[in-house]
């Protein structure tokens, strides 16, 4: 009870960030941790739903250690996200959100259990569903959705949009429109890393659409060779766009199409799951260089608002996935299961969870377009004293 | 021209013979560069220029690394990193496998992080296997990202025609690079400028497209004390007016920088004095000094080795129009590589690329003076 009445109390305050896990060092959203162990509650294990399947590896155990604080912290992170998304689809749809906006709902699990394993050290990057992964790596709602909304105080100043949040103070890398391309990129930061003798790890997240790119395996093999501490995450939610995995790939194994790569087949909608696979490939990595994680998970939406995401699986699908593999689900029968609070408590979480949400959506909405001298700011770090063109040449030009 | 040939063939791999019969097509006149420079002190080829700059701008920040294609046990495609691996070790000058989509993106994540990568291509024809990494992940990242995360990379390697290397391996890069926004694109002539402007370059926070040229490589240039010093830089988005003149403009980049300066040596014989504008950067464009200087001349002739649709002389043209059109007293020329993918042939090659009787041509249309009707090939 006295546990819950502070979680109730950090709440309120609005662009906030998630309720991190204890394991977690330096958080960016003001948010600050009980500093005895006392505050995380009981310690207790939880079984994975399915085992770990390894491509020339040992897979780690089933049984995944966690504590109270954790798994309520699982459950309002994931609970935010996917709120979050739902009110982007309603944003979209009320036409604030213009242009390309790829929604992550049903794809939590991957995004809390990974951060669960992690540092603030180690890098993320991924491609363009991205708005959850920010979160997790510190990003607050208001300048996610006044980024979403092309504002000013959008992470971006507005000028990146949905495929274009970064966070490199929080190891977050972006955020990236060309589908495979942030695999090599993050196979340079994990490089960078090594250069540095930094003793962290960068994740590089990908589709399974991404996975037959050919710059993967070019720079997979080059992580090889290097002994690069890179993680591959493939979020395999089948379909890569309109098209299922059994028609892109003569493979659709694609924790073991790394070949000489290790990887481990992992349920991507239980958040233990990825957070032990995590934790496992971390170890992995800065010892034996780059291994391949397949999460199985699944986007309840279509590939981006413009798809109805019904034209290539049946709603039937859709809804059995809900039923049976939900990742908020799940975390809400354990929470039950152990009986940390009872189910109005975490009903009362989530409406206060809607209720942050739809201020920061508010606030968001304040914030105006960026000013029109920005169109001509940061096309570089260090601008040489030359011109910048406008549409009308003779009457747009500034010095930059 | 054998003290010359003794100098290029430096690198060893290239018969002297060959390699005479290839200069002689391309730089007919090279003879009078090599009289005017053996009285002037001390000299440095292009390739030790750079040599150079990368070991001294290694030494200076150890976040700075090498990357690419036979750079470290090979020592350099063409013998730029010749040394630096002895030097630097391993894990500073890395040799990539062939592939470019895979270890330039590498570079540019590696950039993400802090790091300062100099990328090499064996020559910018490959860079297209890797030119969304440039682009999209490289040049657009500082702005989409309002400043959060910056790319402080050089692309370098030679670009444009070589010698009988034929279509795949000739073209040159300058206009498609210089067209984006986020990219600084530097293009060196001499060793003052393979120094200052690489080094400028690995010093930038932002990404920087160097297109160097493989026939300059063991081209020798005078070389101050100044330039010798380890601090020494050049600023980017400054051209250099290597020879003045008041008749005529003569803009150009890279090897064409030579033969326009040898067209101007001609024309002064003939009474038209050339004013020689060595642009160096490509992007951003010196437009205030060749507008400057076509005011004062009322003429302008564009010179390049690309190809010439949408080219750099096209965007010189429509600046100089745009910004100086009362003062010009002849409608500008354009002199480029031909309209052609590159021929192998060693008679149509020479046809394929500007000679320096090309540009003479050209400078006397601009000065409406008669020319001599063009010879069948």
């Amino acid at each position: 009870m006295a546990m819950l009445s502070r979680l109730a109390s950090r709440s309120s305050h609005l662009g906030r960030t998630l309720l991190l896990p204890r394991s977690l060092c330096c958080s960016t959203g003001g948010r600050h941790f009980a500093s005895s162990a006392g505050d995380e509650g009981p310690t207790f294990t939880v079984e994975t739903s399915v085992p770990f399947v390894g491509h020339r590896c040992e897979p780690p155990s089933r049984e995944v250690e966690t504590t109270a604080k954790e798994l309520m912290g699982f459950f309002r992170d994931m609970s935010l996200m996917r709120r979050m998304e739902i009110a982007a689809d309603a944003l979209y749809k009320a036409k604030l959100i213009r242009g390309f906006c790829h929604l992550y709902d049903g794809q939590e699990a991957v995004a809390v259990g990974m951060e669960a394993a992690i540092t603030r050290k180690d890098a993320i990057i991924t491609a363009y569903r991205d708005h959850c992964i920010f979160l997790s790596r510190g990003g607050n709602l208001v300048e996610t959705f006044a980024e979403l909304m092309g504002r000013r105080a959008g992470c971006s100043n507005g000028k990146g949009g949905s495929m274009h949040f970064y966070k490199k103070e929080g190891g977050f890398f972006g955020g990236h429109g060309i589908v495979g391309a942030q695999v090599p990129l993050g196979c340079g930061l994990a490089f960078a890393q090594k250069y540095l003798r930094e003793e962290t790890v960068t994740f590089a997240m990908y589709g399974d659409g991404a996975a037959n790119q050919g710059q993967l395996f070019e720079a997979l093999n080059i992580s090889a060779l290097w002994d690069l501490p890179a993680i591959l995450i493939c979020e395999n939610n089948h379909y890569g766009m309109g098209t299922a995995e059994w028609r892109a790939a003569k493979s659709p194994a694609y924790y073991k199409r790394g070949d000489y790569v290790p990887g481990l087949k992992v349920d991507g909608m239980d958040a233990f799951a990825v957070k032990q696979a995590c934790k496992f490939a971390k170890e992995h990595a800065l010892k034996n260089g780059p291994i391949i994680l397949e999460m199985d998970t699944y986007r309840y939406h279509g590939h981006s608002m413009s798809d109805p995401g019904s034209t290539y699986r049946t709603r039937d699908e859709i809804s059995n996935v809900r039923q049976e593999r939900d990742p908020i689900e799940r975390v809400r029968k354990l929470i039950l299961l152990h009986d940390l609070v009872s189910a109005a408590e975490l009903k009362d979480i989530e409406k206060e969870i809607r209720k942050e949400v739809d201020n920061a959506i508010a606030e968001a909405k304040e914030s105006p377009l960026p000013d029109p001298s920005e169109l001509f700011t940061d096309i570089f770090v260090k601008g040489c004293g030359t011109e910048v063109y406008g549409v009308e040449r003779k009457e747009n030009k500034i010095l930059i | 021209m054998l003290g010359l040939m003794r100098r290029v063939s430096i690198s060893g791999s290239i018969p002297t013979s060959m390699l005479q019969q290839s200069l002689q097509r391309i730089l007919p006149g090279l003879a009078i560069l090599e009289r005017g420079y053996s009285t002037l002190g001390k000299e440095m080829t292009v390739r030790e220029a750079l040599n150079s700059a990368l070991d001294e701008e290694m030494s200076a920040d150890p976040k700075v690394f090498l990357m690419g294609e036979e750079v470290g046990e090979y020592q350099g495609a063409y013998k730029i990193t010749k040394g630096l691996l002895e030097k630097y070790g391993p894990e500073r000058v890395l040799d990539t496998p062939i592939t470019e989509a895979g270890f330039t993106g590498i570079g540019v994540g590696a950039a993400y992080y802090g790091l300062r990568p100099v990328v090499e291509f064996m020559t910018f024809n490959f860079s297209m296997q890797a030119i969304d990494h440039i682009i999209n992940s490289a040049a657009k990242m500082n702005y989409m990202s309002a400043g959060n995360i910056s790319v402080p990379i050089v692309f370098r390697g030679p670009n444009g025609a070589a010698a009988g290397v034929s279509s795949q391996h000739s073209q040159c890069y300058g206009a498609w690079y210089a067209h984006v926004p986020g990219l600084k694109v530097l293009s060196p002539y001499s060793s003052e400028d393979a120094r200052g402007l690489l080094k400028a370059a690995i010093r930038d926070p932002d990404p920087v497209v160097f297109l160097e040229n493989e026939i300059l490589y063991g081209q020798s240039f005078p070389i101050s004390d100044e330039v010798l010093d380890s601090s020494f830089c050049l600023p980017i988005g400054k051209a250099k007016i290597e020879r003045e003149g008041k008749d005529v403009t003569i803009t150009a980049f890279s090897k064409m920088v030579g033969y326009a300066l040898q067209a101007a040596e001609v024309l002064s014989k003939e009474g038209i004095s050339a004013e020689v504008i060595n642009l160096r950067s490509l992007r951003p464009l010196d437009r205030a000094a060749i507008n400057a200087s076509v005011r004062k001349t009322t003429r302008l002739v564009t010179v390049e080795e690309g190809f010439p649709q949408h080219g750099i002389g096209a965007e010189i043209c429509a600046s100089v129009v745009e910004e100086s059109f009362e003062y010009l007293d002849a409608p500008v020329e354009r002199i480029a590589g031909a309209d052609v993918p590159m021929p192998y042939a060693a008679n149509l090659e020479r046809l394929a690329v500007p000679q320096v009787d090309n540009i003479v041509n050209a400078v006397k249309r601009a000065c409406f003076r008669s020319v001599p009707v063009a010879a069948a090939a």
